[in-house]
């Protein structure tokens, strides 16, 4: 392919082909896509049950553990990010492809996010429902659980990029993204506290908001990057 | 001068000149490391509110500086690595990376010792800066887990730089959000010249005596390193059947 043939709606299809085929192969397989829905609706469960069911307690902790729960499960399903490409040589073709790598790479993400991080945005109003929070603060919780599972989305494809091939890869995804993620953590929970306290969440929205920004605009490149020296 | 670095960058010359640095800056160091921790022990004044537990100060601060200034080592030789394929930088990031662990571990110990009288807990999660020195500390974890996971040292070398990049971007993010907290460290009191100079001149004389035995032993690390990664090449066979190289 020329370099003349490289006009907008050219990468355009190449970055909706991508998002398609995840999106198609995650349809075929609904089992890898459940996953880690069920693994976050189970560690919400872990947590009253260890700390005991007084209604109390749980309103405080709360949105710590959806967050924390969150959190474990977006990470779980990023272990499968690029292993299946890198296997069947997929991969290669990605790399060799004339479309920019960086925006196969953010489609991979979408599809991604669009598969776990999405059904757990949705699912999250009901579990909040059982720590009894307010149903006033749905619209925060929705909102934060968005912006924060795209971040942890983005991130994540760095550390899946370049752990995939490794034989203890999972472990270390974990070790390389968890303190990545801490600012999410960190904004996402305090900010759906302090809704749920009836205080201003503005300031955690706008960080939240622009750290999504940020890793939009910046990890696909080191993802890409990582992808590369993975797959030399 | 520029012929200097472009020497510098060969790993046999850089395996050669290297002793007589390590040998002064450890030499140094441990002397402004002496001179500095009798003049904080000794002849500090005592703090009218921390009384003697404020000494501490002296180990815990310039550990803190270097456990960030190691990071910024390794951030900065792994871009190069990246972008000029130099040999030495990877090698640079590579023996950065556990005395970064290593200096961040003593402050959070300094840092925990201290807390004990002053706050009467050992760890405080309130505390912004405990809590952010924990996080570097699992970076570090991180980076050199990622290191040793990869058998190829070449891809090591790449992969590890691309982590040592996407920290450095999150590190003064990390930072800050841990900031958001309420913070109970008492403020950054060295820039803001409230200390008498009898106080703050033993920290500074410790501060440099820190650095420049880090810098020995970041050398020490470095040519142990390429010694290592060239140990298929000529220089270190005719180094290793001829005796010392001269």
């Amino acid at each position: 392919m020329t370099p003349a043939e490289h006009d907008g709606s050219d990468l355009l299809a190449g970055f909706s082909a991508i998002v398609r085929r995840d999106l198609l192969l995650a349809w075929k397989r609904p089992g890898d896509a459940l996953n880690p829905l069920v693994f976050y609706a189970m560690v919400s469960t872990l947590f009253p049950l260890a700390t005991g069911p007084s209604q109390q307690q749980l309103l405080l902790n709360g949105p710590g553990v959806l967050w924390v729960a969150a959190l474990l499960a977006t990470l779980l399903a990023l272990n499968g990010l690029f292993v299946s490409d890198y296997e069947d040589g997929s991969l290669d073709q990605l790399i060799l492809s004339p479309q920019p790598l960086p925006l196969l790479v953010l489609g991979k993400s979408v599809a991604h996010w669009l598969t776990t991080g999405l059904p757990l945005v949705l699912v999250s109003p009901v579990i909040a429902m059982t720590f009894s929070l307010p149903t006033e603060i749905t619209g925060i919780l929705l909102l934060t659980l968005t912006l924060g599972t795209i971040s942890l989305s983005l991130l994540g494809s760095i550390g899946a990029a370049l752990t995939v091939g490794l034989n203890r890869g999972n472990a270390l995804l974990s070790l390389l993204i968890l303190p990545l993620a801490m600012p999410v953590l960190i904004f996402g929970a305090r900010t759906v506290s302090l809704a749920v306290a009836g205080d201003a969440t503005s300031s955690g929205v706008y960080f939240l908001a622009g750290y999504c920004m940020l890793n939009l605009s910046l990890a696909p490149f080191a993802t890409a990057a990582a992808l590369k020296i993975s797959n030399e | 001068m520029w012929t200097f670095f472009h020497k510098l960058a060969s790993p046999p010359h850089f395996y050669r000149i290297a002793p007589a640095f390590i040998r002064v800056f450890a030499v140094t160091g441990l002397v402004l490391i002496g001179w500095g921790s009798w003049g904080g022990l000794f002849e500090a004044p005592i703090d009218y509110q921390q009384k003697d537990a404020f000494r501490i100060i002296y180990v815990h601060v310039p550990t803190a500086y270097l456990s960030m200034m190691a990071y910024s080592i390794m951030a900065v030789s792994a871009t190069i690595g990246l972008i000029w394929r130099m040999k030495l930088a990877h090698a640079v990031a590579a023996g950065a990376a556990p005395l970064g662990a290593w200096f961040t571990f003593l402050a959070l110990a300094t840092g925990s010792i201290w807390g004990r009288p002053m706050w009467g807990t050992w760890w405080e999660w309130g505390d912004p800066r405990l809590t952010s020195q924990l996080l570097m500390l699992f970076l570090y974890f991180g980076y050199m887990a990622l290191r040793s996971a990869i058998d190829d040292p070449l891809k090591a070398d790449k992969a590890s730089a691309v982590l040592a990049l996407v920290g450095a971007v999150n590190i003064p993010i990390i930072h800050y959000s841990v900031y958001w907290w309420t913070s109970l460290h008492q403020g950054q009191t060295v820039m803001e010249g409230k200390m008498p100079p009898e106080m703050l001149n033993p920290l500074l004389i410790n501060i440099l005596g820190f650095t420049l035995v880090f810098g020995a032993l970041l050398l020490y690390r470095v040519r142990s390193e390429v010694l290592y990664r060239e140990r298929r090449s000529r220089w270190v066979r005719e180094l290793v059947l001829g005796g010392e190289m001269r």
